[in-house]
């Protein structure tokens, strides 16, 4: 019978089954420091093992200092939760990447660019993000710090099976269209709770078009539609990207892994228990306008009226949310002036972010209204590259301070945040009251609409700027 | 983990949809090593008019008096009622051990985000989705003068408002764990000979996974 990638990967790793529950084998665990203190305590305190310490790959992110770290971290409560990762890791010889090593990154961008992340693999992480990992063909979830503990002492998760959707997307999209729009745009079809209780699968020709980082900005962003797993099929560019990465499989084993991954797509005719059909071309480049990644519209849009919305709850909400924004309906999203700008997180700090949004800021000058611009590289070998393609010197040269590797104006649980009321175009996956600094304003965008943010002071529509 | 069998207590009307994690506990806190001590910061945002820093004394923070769980008669509460998409966003579980550490054992609302839905069971805490309806009727009870209590019975899977009564569905497997209060670790670890032969085949089957 045709089965869906998400069946396939699935039945590989099933241990036990009753009635619906699911005993499921664990092939990956990454760890960063917020989530796994109580995990490990928990263990410790019920005298039990780590299963497997070589699924683990470890990872200090969220509350790193993203500015010089020759003086450590100087707030004492975020050192404390990374000396905690560190003696953890070092206690059970764990592989961690610590603060000062040149591999450290955001969790959900070093585990690809390591090569640690295959297609076919379950990989969990006490992090919702984790879907970005499904890009190659894995199934990969967010789970909470008490199945953290359960996987590090079980290397299994109990689950249920969650509900297949098919996110299919056709039509060309210009170089101006990037996948964090395409996401955007999905998000603001189906809802934030559309993906609630499935695994989205994202497929179509404009999908297959897409490179392997615009595919893990895709995924990354399925949680913001509710879905805990994003998938995309396995295909040249998934193997190609892998290819000689420190964990991936080498020799006789590569051509054996790639042999199985090869048949890691859904297969002809397989059924899903729900269908989406997006057409791309006619995707704008995509803003927020609310609290809510689903409350987007396109840069030639407008603010909408939160009376005019057919939904009750939506009256309510978008009116709570634009009270919070301090914006009004009505209004031009291309008059929305900002005062600070973020390229980062997760979802896009990869090296063609930052080509991307270096080739628009250089030769100009960050606006004279914005406070402050921040770019913040995904992780010490993005920040390499970056630097040596002179993408630093362009984004310095126009204005922009560039950081050190981390999660940094994401969540704002470093230094890196925004006071009250300040707007920030920001190309990470979260606008929610508070997410980057108690009342700060979030607008996210993709790279390109935030480097133009910025050199321009408020948002325009990058396809019609020199 | 905490049991929950029967659980008698007031509801708290928390009328807004979309309440993320982030919100239920911010960012700050989950510097914590710990998995206790969140209550206090439980909503920070909405329920203080200052900023929330770990470690800043309760005594000299200034309270929201409009937030509903500032207003007296809700004090008490120990049963959340909220709108739809409850718990949306970050997988942390402080957001669950937040919720319980201020004395939350029950949430009502339309539907939850899957990962936090599935964290409340491992903190002894029961999400019970409720349909619309009964959502609008629980909300304007609970913000009526005489306010709402009600009786939560867990083994017959029923909802107790004085004479009327609703049931609700759940998974037999998360509904026996928190009848029993059980260690779901200790659980699959009785399993543990089923794991060990899985790997085995697994590893064999796919040998470039063992690394
Ligand atoms: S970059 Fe942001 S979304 Fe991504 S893992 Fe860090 S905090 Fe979470």
């Amino acid at each position: 019978m045709a089965s869906t990638l998400y069946e396939k990967i699935f039945k590989r790793h099933v241990v036990r089954e009753d009635n619906d529950t699911f005993l499921i084998y664990i092939d990956r665990h990454l760890i960063h420091e917020v989530t796994s203190p109580q995990a490990f305590e928990g263990l410790r305190s019920a005298n039990r093992s780590i299963w497997r310490a070589n699924s683990i790959l470890a990872v200090p992110d969220h509350n790193v200092p993203t500015t010089d770290r020759k003086l450590g971290i100087l707030d004492p409560v975020s050192k404390i939760q990374v000396d905690t990762l560190d003696s953890n890791c070092d206690q059970y010889r764990l592989t961690q990447f610590k603060m000062n090593d040149q591999r450290q990154g955001i969790v959900h961008v070093i585990g690809p660019e390591q090569g640690s992340t295959l297609p076919g693999m379950t990989i969990v992480c006490g992090d919702s993000h984790t879907s970005t990992h499904g890009a190659f063909g894995s199934l990969a979830m967010g789970i909470g710090t008490s199945e953290v503990e359960h996987v590090l002492a079980t290397q299994c998760l109990i689950v249920r099976k969650f509900k297949t959707m098919q996110v299919n997307v056709t039509g060309n999209v210009s170089d101006y269209i990037s996948a964090k729009d395409i996401a955007l745009h999905i998000i603001g079809k189906i809802g934030t709770a559309g993906g609630n209780g499935y695994a989205i699968e994202f497929s179509g020709p404009t999908i297959n078009e897409l490179s392997m980082e615009g595919r893990m900005t895709l995924c990354n962003m399925s949680i913001e539609a509710g879905s805990r797993v994003g998938l995309i099929g396995v295909d040249s560019k998934t193997i190609d990207y892998l290819e000689g990465r420190p964990f991936s499989p080498n020799g006789d084993l590569w051509n054996k892994a790639v042999d199985d991954w090869k048949n890691l797509v859904s297969d002809e005719g397989a059924v899903f228990d729900k269908v989406i059909n997006v057409d791309a071309s006619i995707i704008q480049p995509q803003v927020t306008w609310g609290t809510s990644p689903e409350m987007v519209c396109g840069i030639n849009e407008v603010i909408p009226n939160p009376k005019q919305q057919v939904k009750e709850s939506n009256k309510k909400g978008y009116e709570k949310a634009l009270e919070y924004m301090g914006l009004e309906q009505g209004t031009n999203i291309t008059d929305i002036f900002l005062d600070k700008i973020f390229i980062g997180s997760c979802t896009n700090s990869r090296i063609e972010d930052l080509r991307v949004a270096a080739n628009i800021v250089k030769e100009k000058k960050v606006a004279t209204n914005i406070k402050q611009a921040l770019v913040v590289p995904g992780s010490g070998l993005v920040k390499k590259q970056a630097e040596k393609e002179g993408l630093d010197k362009i984004f310095i040269e126009a204005g922009f301070e560039w950081r050190e590797p981390g999660c940094s104006m994401c969540l704002a649980m470093n230094a890196d945040r925004l006071e009250k009321e300040e707007r920030c175009a920001s190309t990470s996956n979260r606008n929610f009251e508070g997410r980057q600094g108690k009342g700060g304003r979030t607008h996210l965008v993709s790279p390109q609409m935030a480097a133009a943010a910025a050199i321009h002071g408020r948002f325009v529509d990058i396809r019609e700027i020199d | 983990m905490l049991p929950i069998n029967k659980h008698d207590g007031i509801v708290i009307p928390l009328d807004r949809s979309n309440v993320d994690t982030d919100a239920i506990i911010p960012k700050q806190f989950l510097k914590s090593i710990k998995r206790s001590g969140f209550g206090p910061n439980l909503f920070d945002e909405w329920r203080y008019l200052d900023r929330g820093e770990p470690g800043k004394e309760l005594a000299v923070r200034k309270v929201n008096p409009e937030f509903v769980l500032n207003k007296p008669q809700y004090k008490n509460g120990t049963i959340l009622l909220a709108r739809e998409n409850f718990g949306c966003g970050s997988s942390r579980e402080h957001a669950p051990w937040a919720l319980l550490d201020f004395g939350i054992r029950i949430i009502l609302a339309p539907s939850f985000a899957d990962i936090f839905y599935g964290n409340c069971f491992k903190n002894g805490i029961l999400p019970i989705p409720i349909n619309k309806n009964i959502t609008d009727l629980f909300f304007e009870k609970a913000q009526s003068e005489e306010g709402l209590r009600l009786n939560i019975d867990l083994e017959i899977q029923k909802i107790i408002d004085g004479n009327d009564s609703y049931s609700f569905d759940i998974d037999m497997f998360k509904k026996y764990c928190l009848l029993e209060g059980l260690d779901e670790i200790g659980l699959t670890l009785k399993n543990k000979a089923d794991i060990k032969n899985f790997e085995n085949n697994y590893h064999s089957q796919f040998p470039w996974l063992t690394k």
